[in-house]
């Protein structure tokens, strides 16, 4: 019946003339157009090519020496490390959550779902102050050190004995990265979860499939692509953090510089060339991010089309 | 935790939302309760005289102010770039679609120093400063008249050079082009899928019956694009709100003329002040998650009245 409306549709398309009030007259469409694509010249694909050609202005020799520099191998290394870490942690609780949701009856459920959102409404530079409050030294984490009757004395010497800082420290850029990075994967999976529904889980369970194995078997594979969509805008922002990262991290060359703030710091020196040999590594990932992206949305319209 | 589930025969009930609730306040609701904890600490006083100071006040008026403009251009060249997307074949289309994401994708401080080089007076668009701000010899007299020094002489009585800004980098217009760039994306994709599922039987059905394209436009498909771009613009908005990363480079950071609220957050945690800095944080904090409940609101709105 559809494929019949459809034929006809197309025959009719064909033998009368298209009207004019369902389709914008020829000019329309070609102003239209040349708005939409200057406007996204100027405004996005503009800096794009600013970074890169800024950072080969003084050669490629400037370029790859800035890239090997010292403290900008330990920034890539911190960057990576923090995104090894956070990604990670926030597809298990993505998965978690989503399998929470999407296949259990619970109240409350939309409050969950909104709150899990909350992270992306939150300014980045909110998003650092308020892991200093909790883990600053001057904040609760400060106080349970300098608690004179703690709870777990022994966590306390240990953490003591230790010097184990978490704000200006690696492990404070750790967690504010996840904060910032926290709903990415949970929100392409809810949506995803609940659109294919439990029926293949259900019929898993007749035949007698365990928990993981529905999990590994069934619903990985169903949900695979959303997985990886979720995956990459999450390490995308991960490794560009730059608020949160700047407000947690000491600035400390060579030790808690990420490349984002490895690229501040040398801007702040006038040493541009540097500065936008690092930024172009983290255009090259923007890039290869937004193809893969493109890449998974077609691999996915088309298996869903087949 | 009990793994019996309430109404599935589905196993992990207790263990994935146990994990779920424990990680979501570990991570996400006891830091967001420490700002307000920490502010609850304040007297009244205290609190006002943190949040409501003359340099705060000016900020406020900065970023709404400027995130509105921001939020507002991109609702326009927002519905624009995604009627042509939906509507419009044209070669190269799949590119210019993934570009749109940019912004998600491009590290703030990357977009900040990349707009900086391109709208410095030594930049690629450098020779838009003169057009905009006029150019000012060294003794502060206008050698020449921009566009600025031209609506002043049209409409006097309004300091349009402090209003305005009389550059492009490094003032008030850097911080607009970098809120314009970050919030794009958000009222291309809100409205792009609305786009998609419109029916063109209710515009086949407006032409019948006599309307011009024109009057389809208006009273047909724009009602239906509506709560959708009201969406995308005040998450545009909401963004921009907080925006820092691609501020701080392109601002200049003046005092009471072009501080935005976030850096002043960072500066007074710079300075240790973090009281201060915390009670500036529940006020944009407030102001987000109101935006966030106000877009929660009008989508359940829409569905309720799509459905009726």
């Amino acid at each position: 019946m559809a494929t019949t409306v459809t034929h006809l549709k197309a025959q009719l398309g064909a033998a009368a003339p298209v009207s004019r009030a369902t389709r914008d007259a020829p000019w329309v469409r070609w102003l239209l157009t040349a708005v939409a694509l200057l406007f996204l010249a100027g405004f996005l694909v503009l800096p794009l090519a600013a970074v890169f050609t800024e950072a080969l202005r003084k050669g490629v020799g400037v370029y790859f020496r800035a890239l090997i520099d010292h403290d900008a191998l330990a920034a890539i290394r911190l960057t990576l490390l923090a995104a090894a870490i956070s990604v990670p942690a926030n597809v298990v609780f993505g998965v978690a959550a989503a399998w929470a949701i999407t296949k259990f009856q619970f109240r409350g459920k939309n409050v969950l779902i909104t709150l899990i959102d909350l992270p992306f409404a939150v300014s980045p530079v909110i998003s650092g102050l308020i892991y200093v409050l909790v883990f600053g030294l001057q904040g609760w984490y400060g106080h349970y050190l300098n608690a004179e009757h703690p709870w777990f004395p022994a966590l306390q010497a240990w953490l003591v004995a230790k010097d184990f800082t978490i704000i200006f420290a690696v492990p404070g850029i750790v967690l504010a990265t996840t904060f910032v990075t926290f709903p990415f994967v949970a929100r392409e999976l809810i949506p995803l979860m609940q659109a294919q529904g439990s029926d293949e889980e259900y019929a898993a369970v007749t035949l007698g499939a365990s928990g993981w194995q529905i999990f590994r078997r069934v619903t990985l594979p169903n949900i695979k692509w959303g997985l990886f969509y979720g995956v990459i805008l999450c390490n995308a922002r991960a490794m560009g953090e730059f608020g949160a990262v700047s407000v947690v991290s000491g600035h400390i060359r060579g030790e808690t510089n990420t490349i984002p703030l490895h690229v501040e710091i040398l801007y702040n020196e006038y040493n541009f060339a540097a500065a936008f040999a690092m930024a172009s590594l983290l255009a090259l990932l923007a890039i290869f991010t937004l193809v893969l992206k493109s890449f998974v949305e077609w691999r996915y319209a088309t298996s869903h089309k087949g | 935790m009990s793994s019996r589930s309430p109404r599935s025969v589905l196993p992990g009930f207790g263990l994935s939302l146990g994990f779920t609730i424990a990680y979501l306040s570990l991570i996400v609701l006891v830091p967001l309760a420490a700002a307000f904890i920490k502010t609850s600490g304040m007297t009244w006083n205290e609190f006002v005289d943190a949040v409501a100071s003359r340099q705060v006040l000016a900020s406020y008026r900065l970023s709404f102010g400027i995130s509105f403009l921001a939020a507002a251009v991109n609702a326009f060249f927002g519905l624009i770039v995604a009627w042509v997307l939906v509507r419009y074949p044209f070669p190269g289309k799949r590119i210019v679609d993934a570009v749109v994401d940019l912004p998600f994708a491009l590290p703030t401080a990357v977009a900040g120093i990349a707009l900086t080089a391109i709208y410095a007076r030594n930049g690629w668009l450098g020779f838009l400063e003169p057009v905009w701000g006029g150019v000012v010899g060294p003794d502060g007299h206008v050698v020449s008249n921009g566009l600025v020094q031209y609506l002043d002489q049209l409409l006097p009585g309004v300091n349009w050079g402090e209003w305005l800004g009389l550059k492009i980098a490094f003032d008030r217009p850097g911080i607009f082009i970098a809120l314009t760039f970050i919030g794009l994306p958000f009222v291309v994709r809100t409205l792009q899928p609305v786009l998609e599922e419109l029916e063109p039987e209710f515009e086949e059905a407006s032409a019948t019956l006599g309307a011009t394209r024109w009057q389809t436009i208006r009273k047909v498909i724009f009602p239906q694009l509506l709560p959708a771009l009201i969406t995308g613009f005040t998450l545009s908005f909401a963004r921009a709100l907080g925006e820092y990363g691609s501020v701080v480079f392109i601002a200049g950071n003046k005092p009471l003329h072009s501080e935005i609220t976030p850096l002043l957050i960072m500066t007074k945690l710079e300075q240790f002040d973090y009281r201060g800095a915390t009670a500036i944080a529940v006020i944009l904090l407030v102001t987000s998650f109101t935006l966030l409940l106000l877009i929660n609101l009008l989508q359940s709105w829409t569905r309720r009245h799509q459905r009726a």
